[in-house]
């Protein structure tokens, strides 16, 4: 007690200056989003002027009716909606599938396909000739570019065989009594019992797919395949073009400029990226602490 | 008895040899994904023939001209080939030195967060600066422009309050690129970084703490004493891992960031490749690029595996 009382002062500074410190930070990492929104259903005018610091003006969901009318917005939605599910779902039953045969020791020269999938890991064929190869698969301009690469999640498959090989072997030996082959026992047994591990893995896959854009950019040339962030991507793109055109100066004003998107635009498509992300991210904390902690004790 | 001896050894052969075919099904189980990994991560190594051939685009392989290793004697001899190679090579080891800074940063964080008093207050810092972490780099380009292109709220605010004339662009600017870069990544990771710290510091064994405390030890000295060097060898061994990765930076965040003015000192090793191949088309060099990029990638990973076998006893591979 009376040591407690000793260090009371110490404690508050202690509290006080670190307290600052982190709410700071906190703020920093959170005022960005915020001002986005604020700015999104602020009168566009005022954000052009950069009259919006704090709160929003002139409110007005303008911008969002704008941004309902690009034409292929729709179009980009369902794709990248498209590909974070069925990408996510197809890479969660093919990386267990896998990790699941890769639990049984007494499968044939498994040490050596296990090194030569993980392996794949540190090593890597490089961007051009990756690119090559998906050329010659047929992948250039298909929907399943997004999909079949990513497949076998070889980090991800290393998560979920570690927690697989956490469960007690009587478990499937009882189901092996019944008479149940090894897809019953994965499907029926092993996957039901995997479930925190597999939210975490299909987090963390969903959140990729999400923000992806460079697929678009490398394989994509296709307007019908953009997706969301490609989309907002191009849009920055034009501006950076055209900036960089009054910079040279050897452009005429008011050149290229027509088909710029507006700030507002683009304000607004990033928040309707930002949007879903943050819908999910509650439910993420409780998952990718777990995640993280497997990964370094593996890594 | 004889007869039942045979019959004895018939089973264990039937047994065995059922072994066996139990051993090849299990295989022929996995072999789908192990060929779809073959497809995507082996296969690709054919592509790197074309670096030792004079490749034009649209012409078949076979009718290009088979030219041995000039290519990567042309990287290294031709003099504009050479001066961009070695630029964005000095981009890369920049940027990533400039992380190394701050690579002390998660640990510290995690320390003096974890000694705040109120377990809410640490939950919420904790959520709060992680979530930058879950946003791609073309969404935090547009959040980093909203703030600092020439009509952003930091230009505005600086306007206001007199303390410039004029605006400046940030954006745009091919300045102090480097730090921005990995000052955005600071921001970006920080609070992600900081997690594998926290479930550390769960794992130090209190009765440590009190010990110290009945010593008299106040905060900082049992943070300087206790906490920090129990997890500096997660330090290090996050730190070796990360060398197997130096040459890879990804190219999200530098094809966002980038644009015709800040070009010289954002283009890093993996843009390098993809302007080189996909963007002027000339897939023989990037291809030649991106293999010594592997071999060095390969003794990097090697080194570090070497390393961390040495100091914590296990390899990772």
């Amino acid at each position: 007690m009376n040591a407690k009382n000793k260090m009371s002062i110490a404690d508050i500074v202690y509290n006080a200056v670190c307290g600052i410190l982190f709410i700071l930070f906190a703020l920093v990492c959170v005022f960005p989003f915020y001002y986005l929104f604020i700015c999104t259903i602020s009168d566009p005018s005022l954000v052009e002027v950069g009259k919006i610091v704090l709160w929003p003006r002139g409110i007005t969901l303008k911008n969002y009716i704008e941004v309902s009318r690009l034409p292929n917005l729709a179009n980009a939605t369902m794709i990248t909606l498209g590909r974070t599910v069925i990408g996510t779902g197809s890479t969660l039953l093919i990386t267990s599938y896998l990790a699941y045969f890769f639990t049984k020791t007494q499968m044939w020269g498994r040490k050596f396909w296990y090194r030569m999938v993980v392996a794949t890991m540190y090593f890597s064929a490089g961007m051009i000739p990756v690119y090559l190869n998906n050329k010659m698969l047929g992948l250039l301009n298909s929907f399943w570019i997004y999909i079949i690469p990513g497949l076998v999640g070889v980090y991800n498959m290393i998560l979920v065989k570690t927690s697989m090989e956490a469960l007690p072997a009587e478990l499937e030996e009882s189901a092996l009594l019944d008479g149940a082959g090894y897809l019953t026992r994965f499907a029926k047994i092993v996957i039901p019992l995997q479930k925190p591990i597999l939210a975490t893995v299909g987090l963390f896959s969903a959140v990729g797919h999400w923000n992806d854009f460079f697929t678009t950019q490398l394989y994509i040339t296709k307007p019908k395949l953009y997706t969301l962030q490609f989309l907002l991507y191009e849009f920055q793109n034009q501006v950076k073009n055209a900036a960089a055109q009054i910079n040279s100066a050897s452009e005429a004003m008011g050149q290229g400029s027509t088909n710029i998107q507006p700030t507002g635009i683009r304000l607004t498509l990033t928040a309707i990226v930002i949007i879903p992300i943050m819908l999910v991210y509650p439910f993420i904390q409780k998952y990718y602490v777990k995640g993280v902690m497997i990964g370094a004790v593996k890594g | 008895m004889a007869s039942a001896r045979n019959n004895r050894s018939a089973i264990v052969r039937a047994g065995t040899k059922g072994k066996q075919w139990n051993r090849f099904k299990l295989f022929l189980y996995a072999l789908p994904a192990i060929i779809l990994v073959f497809l995507f991560h082996y296969l690709p190594l054919w592509g790197w023939s074309f670096a030792f051939f004079q490749y034009k685009p649209g012409k078949s392989l076979f009718d290009c001209v088979f030219v041995g290793w000039d290519n990567f004697t042309t990287l290294f001899g031709n003099v504009v080939m050479r001066r961009n190679l070695f630029r964005v090579l000095t981009n890369t080891f920049g940027i990533h030195f400039l992380g190394y800074l701050f690579s002390p940063l998660p640990l510290l964080f995690a320390v003096f967060l974890s000694e705040m008093r109120s377990r809410k207050f640490q939950k919420f810092v904790q959520s709060v600066t992680t979530l930058p972490n879950f946003i791609g780099w073309v969404i935090i380009y547009s959040l980093v422009n909203s703030f600092f292109s020439t009509n952003g709220l930091v230009n505005n605010i600086l306007l206001e309050m007199g303390v410039i004339s004029q605006p400046f662009n940030l954006m745009t600017s091919g300045e102090h690129v480097w730090i921005r870069m990995v000052l955005l990544q600071q921001w970006k990771n920080l609070g992600w970084s900081a997690i594998v710290y926290f479930a550390s510091i769960a794992g130090i064994d209190q009765q440590m703490y009190e010990a110290a405390m009945m010593d008299g030890a106040n905060r900082i000295q049992r943070i300087r004493y206790i906490s920090i060097p129990m997890l500096i060898p997660t330090y290090f061994v996050l730190l070796i891992m990360s060398i197997g990765n130096f040459l890879n930076t990804g190219v999200d965040q530098y094809l966002a960031f980038g644009n015709a003015l800040n070009k010289e000192s954002i283009e890093v090793l993996d843009l390098y490749v993809y302007n080189l191949g996909i963007g002027s088309g000339q897939i023989s060099f990037s291809v030649a690029v991106g293999i010594m990029k592997s071999a060095v990638a390969l003794v990097l990973f090697g080194m570090a595996n070497f390393a961390s076998k040495k100091i914590r006893g296990t390899s990772v591979f």
